[in-house]
């Protein structure tokens, strides 16, 4: 086996799990210019949703297939979350749309820390086991690197999601009405755009991509977990930062960049500061990258018009 | 001339009537609630000075700092390497504190100096990154040299000393016994009046009406020749070091340190009583500060409560603490985003615009 | 499950009411208890509350007479979330409670700083579950514990790491329990004679370990040591067998829990990880215990079976002294030689355990069963 090719694709799974929740991230940065801290939340609501759905249909109806089911699970997940991301908007953000920045923001975070707590006293506190084995556990090699089926599923569906989201910006009414609402809110209004169904429309896609992002995570690590949602959102939001927020394609080049980042940075830093820096630091280098960025190119790497004001 | 001689009076008879109120409380509170609420007493101080801190940073220069418990994470580090058998040191406290101090606001500087063209949302977020470095950095720094003791913590730190006076063992003082939570409760109570002191003289300051017009516009404060940089740095200074002087303290009133005090939701925690108490208005924090310490011990009595209505606990308390903090910042930004005790100033800004 | 409100304050008026009227022949002792009751460890917590709880009803019912009089054991338990903070504060409202001793905490991180409260206050204090070497080597003589400490369960994890294979990889996930167990580990491999090739760290909060897996793969250990608990061994144990890696997995006492075997599923056969103490089912009173624990609470999660003892080691000192005062009953208690259920219990000049024998248990059709006990 390849050690370098390997990590690469380390780097690459654990990227497209970041870049499908920047995806999130990024389109209501976009419309909005709001940090949804709740997104995390959101993915994690979507695993643990899609997990409870999947355990039931296993017991009810044990001798469907596998896939059949996670799919049940999943297409459960997505409109609860989407539900859920609605709800949210309505409630948290939108009273507060012309507040000061750090009313929404200060918003945010409570309702990330409501969301976690909900979920705790749902789900309770021990993490939650996602059956694997319903799921295909085909093992390939490529130059050298082991995959999973459940891992090239993630690389192709961020992958997809991504065109999809593109295309939709760019090509239908709603996107364009997207597009405009993140312009010129004002405008966009005064041009008959109605920006509150725009951006509710954006929290509920947005919403939808987390519960995908969540059903996807748990799939491939077997478990689930009322925290998991936190430090996941946080480093998607770098990787859509590295990116460009406000970009798609953007959000996707950073996240794959930034689980590259990781997984080399962990195997590799060891050897390259002679001991002096371990494997430990793996979750730094996110913040590194968040740093370094908005510091000395704020607008990221595909960055988008709409931040100027970073 | 009468009347104003009469009122200086009454001035000062209340803060008289005050001083000898919090110079009692500790025994008032060990006679009606147990020793155990004295100590709880002393954290409350401590999250004062937290909080009074970060309201520098957040409450008058409306710089969003969700990495703050970094410097209070430097403050208790810098106590512990100094006072305690780990590199076998045991320097005095007042020489300590400064440096605790000065080391975090140096951190506050290196926060602050890359940081001074984010506003907002990216600021918040790059702050928090920076406490969850400076958390990774001390959970890690046991190797290959050990300077933190990593995850293993520091223990055994030494308690103030006054003249060869102990505040870690009970003492015979005139007649009076008094044991240690007692004797930190002063020497953080004298702490807390002097970050007050420092909090109001900076509030109607230059320097304070500088942070307020920054906040306010950063575009009008440069043009009408305020020094922004210098201004913001000073802010990120002035809160890591009160953060700094509360870790020091912190170290040694709690004799152990460890990685794991000064997680994020610790910085979420103080930011949650300024927001709560009133962003910028000292009273507010100070009230916010108490309550956010105190709520989730009188929350314990609702498991009791649970338990002796229902025969068993259905929410654990100590989860439904973080579920209110997380609702109160929700309901609070929403419907009173000024806080309880707003600043007057505060209050209109964060009062609707027109859209 | 903490007295109630009602409960405890009759108790209180009782108690009060006793020491000073009816001392003569019948008196109350307070043992206190404190453990995470709430938060993410709260159901190892209240285990622990439970196994005291077992033993002081037990006590209880012999009607003991201890100074001539007749005492009652009552505890008071204490939720200390895990949280260094709490613990000091919990400690204090115990100590102002007039505990005769205490039993806790469950971690090293809450069981430190309140061992501070315990010996200024001269309360002798026992952890069933604590780790750290620090707790017993800050020179207090009030601190005991009645479980193999990092460095006695390292020693013994090395050496079997060592026989198992020449080459070890290890990884910790920088906690206090994590990190203080591998890094024993990683000294006893090497004295035995085996070849550390990595070092590795995580944390407890991740759950993705391709990258230091990979680089692990590269160095071709036969063992891999993870010093942390199930929810990071499970998920590790699953991407091992993803990446092909064929070396043993070996754990500590956080990764010997059902719920490893469930996170991991297929993935978690033959992992091997150990508990400090003999198998219950080897232990004289050992199937006993189990019988009326699970009787009266259920499953036993981790730690029961040392709080208990815990609280018959104490009550047993307070016994050969004939006083449930700390002063007269702590020289006692420093010797004590008492069969638990859990091995035979004596301690060190630090009041760690003298001996520890640990067992090995490995994942074998999806539980855990018995491989061997190592007497150290």
């Amino acid at each position: 086996m390849d050690i370098f090719a390997q990590q690469l694709v380390n780097g690459l799974v654990l990227g497209s799990v970041y870049a499908l929740v920047a995806l999130g991230y990024t389109l209501v940065y976009g419309i909005l210019e709001l940090i949804n801290f709740a997104h995390g939340e959101t993915t994690m609501m979507g695993a643990m949703i899609s997990i409870t759905v999947i355990g039931a249909m296993v017991g009810v109806a044990p001798d469907l297939p596998g896939v059949i089911i996670v799919l049940t699970g999943l297409l459960v997940a997505i409109p609860s979350c989407m539900l859920l991301g609605y709800s949210i908007e309505r409630v948290a953000y939108r009273p507060l749309r012309h507040a000061p920045r750090l009313a929404p923001l200060i918003t945010a975070i409570g309702l990330s820390i409501v969301l976690q707590n909900v979920a705790m006293l749902i789900w309770g506190k021990q993490y939650i086991a996602f059956p694997t084995t319903l799921l295909p556990q085909g093992r390939h090699e490529i130059f050298g690197a082991t995959i999973t089926d459940v891992q090239i599923m993630i690389l192709v569906l961020t992958v997809t999601l991504m065109a999809g989201l593109v295309t939709m910006v760019n090509r239908t009414r709603l996107g364009r009405a997207m597009r405009a609402t993140a312009q010129a809110p004002a405008v966009a209004q005064l041009m008959g755009v109605n920006i509150n169904a725009v951006i509710s429309a954006t929290f509920v896609i947005g919403a939808g991509l987390a519960a995908i992002a969540g059903v996807m995570v748990s799939a491939n690590y077997g478990q689930a977990h009322y925290h998991m949602g936190f430090l996941l959102g946080l480093k998607a939001f770098s990787a859509a930062v590295l990116g460009g927020i406000g970009n798609l394609t953007g959000a996707m080049l950073g996240g794959m960049l930034l689980g590259i980042i990781e997984a080399l940075g962990a195997g590799y830093i060891g050897a390259l500061t002679g001991g002096f820096l371990g494997s430990h630091y793996q979750d730094i280098f996110a913040f590194m990258v968040l740093i370094l960025v908005l510091t000395l190119k704020p607008s990221g790497l595909l960055g988008s018009k709409s931040v100027e004001r970073a | 001339m009468n009347v104003l001689e009469a009122l200086r009076g009454k001035v000062w008879l209340s803060a008289g009537l005050l001083l000898i109120g919090l110079l009692l409380l500790p025994f008032l509170v060990e006679a009606g609630l147990g020793k155990s609420w004295v100590r709880i007493l002393d954290f409350a101080l401590l999250y004062i000075m937290l909080a009074l801190g970060l309201n520098i940073v957040v409450g008058y220069a409306g710089l969003l700092d969700l990495g703050y418990v970094a410097f209070y994470a430097v403050g208790a580090y810098c106590w512990a390497l100094l006072a305690s058998p780990h590199f076998g040191l045991d320097l005095p406290f007042w020489l300590i504190l400064p440096i605790g101090a000065a080391t975090a606001a140096l951190f506050g500087v290196l926060l602050g100096a890359p940081t001074l063209r984010l506003r907002g949302d990216y600021l918040a977020i790059v702050t928090l990154g920076f406490g969850e470095i400076i958390r990774i950095f001390l959970n890690n720094l046991n190797s290959p040299v050990n300077i933190t003791n990593g995850p293993q913590g520091i223990t055994q730190i030494e308690p103030v000393k006054l003249f060869g006076f102990s505040l870690g063992k009970t003492q015979e003082i005139f007649g009076l016994t008094l044991s240690s939570p007692h004797m930190y409760y002063y020497l953080f109570l004298a702490c807390v009046a002097l970050v007050v002191f420092v909090s109001m003289r900076l509030e109607n300051s230059r320097i304070g009406r500088a942070w307020v017009a920054i906040r306010e516009d950063e575009m009008a404060a440069a043009a009408s020749g305020i020094n922004t940089r210098n201004i913001k740095l000073l802010a990120f200074a002035m809160g890591a070091t009160f953060g700094g002087l509360s870790g020091g303290l912190f170290a040694s009133f709690q004799g152990f340190v460890s990685p794991e005090s000064f997680n994020l939701m610790e910085s979420i925690m103080i930011l949650a009583m300024i927001v709560l108490g009133g962003m910028g208005n000292i009273w507010g924090v100070i009230l916010g500060a108490l309550l956010v310490t105190m709520i989730p011990e009188a929350l314990r009595y609702t498991g009791d409560l649970q338990r002796a209505l229902f025969g068993q606990v259905f929410i654990d308390p100590a989860d439904l603490r973080m579920l209110l903090f997380g609702i109160a910042l929700v309901l609070m930004m929403i419907f009173r985003p000024a806080g309880l005790l707003p600043s007057k100033q505060r209050k209109r800004e964060l009062a609707e615009e027109a859209p | 499950m903490k007295t109630s409100l009602l409960t405890l304050s009759i108790a209180l008026a009782l108690g009060l009411g006793m020491t000073t009227a009816q001392a003569a022949d019948a008196v109350t002792v307070k043992i206190g208890q404190s453990s995470p009751l709430t938060g993410p460890q709260a159901h190892i917590g209240k285990d622990n509350d439970n196994g005291v709880r077992l033993a002081i009803d037990e006590i209880n019912a012999t009607k003991p007479t201890i100074g001539g009089k007749v005492v009652t054991f009552e505890v008071m338990s204490e939720d200390d979330q895990a949280d260094p903070k709490t613990a000091t504060i919990v400690a204090q409202r115990m100590v102002d409670e007039e505990i005769a001793g205490v039993i806790g905490h469950l971690n090293s991180g809450a069981t430190i700083p309140a061992s501070k409260v315990y010996s200024d206050n001269n309360v002798p204090q026992i952890s069933p579950s604590a780790t750290a070497i620090k707790y017993t080597a800050q020179g207090f003589k009030t601190a005991y514990r009645v479980m193999t400490n990092d460095e006695q369960q390292g020693k013994v994890l090395g050496a079997y790491a060592a026989k198992l294979g020449k080459k070890v990889a290890i990884i910790d996930d920088q906690t206090a329990y994590g990190q203080g167990l591998a890094a024993e580990v990683e000294k006893a491999a090497k004295a035995a004679g085996a070849e550390v090739v990595a070092v590795e760290h995580t944390n407890d909060k991740a759950t993705d370990f391709t990258a230091i897996l990979t680089s692990i793969k590269g160095k071709a250990p036969d063992v891999i040591f993870f010093g942390g608990m199930d929810p990071q061994g499970a998920p590790m144990a699953k991407q091992m067998r993803q990446l092909g890696i064929k070396a043993q997995f070996l754990g500590g006492d956080g990764m010997q829990t059902p719920k490893f075997i469930e996170l991991a599923g297929a993935d978690a056969e033959g992992a091997i990880a150990s508990i400090p103490g003999l198998p219950l089912d080897k232990m004289p009173k050992g199937t006993d215990f189990k019988q009326k624990f699970e009787a009266k609470y259920g499953q036993i999660q981790l730690y029961a079976p040392y709080a208990y003892d815990a609280a018959y080691v104490m009550v047993d000192a307070m016994k050969r002294a004939d006083s449930t005062d700390p002063e007269k009953y702590l020289p006692e208690l420093a010797k004590t030689s008492y069969e638990g259920v859990t091995g035979k219990i004596s301690f060190d000049a630090k009041g760690d355990l003298t001996s520890g024998p640990i067992t090995l248990y490995t994942v074998k059709g999806g539980k855990w069963e018995t491989l061997e006990t190592i007497q150290p």
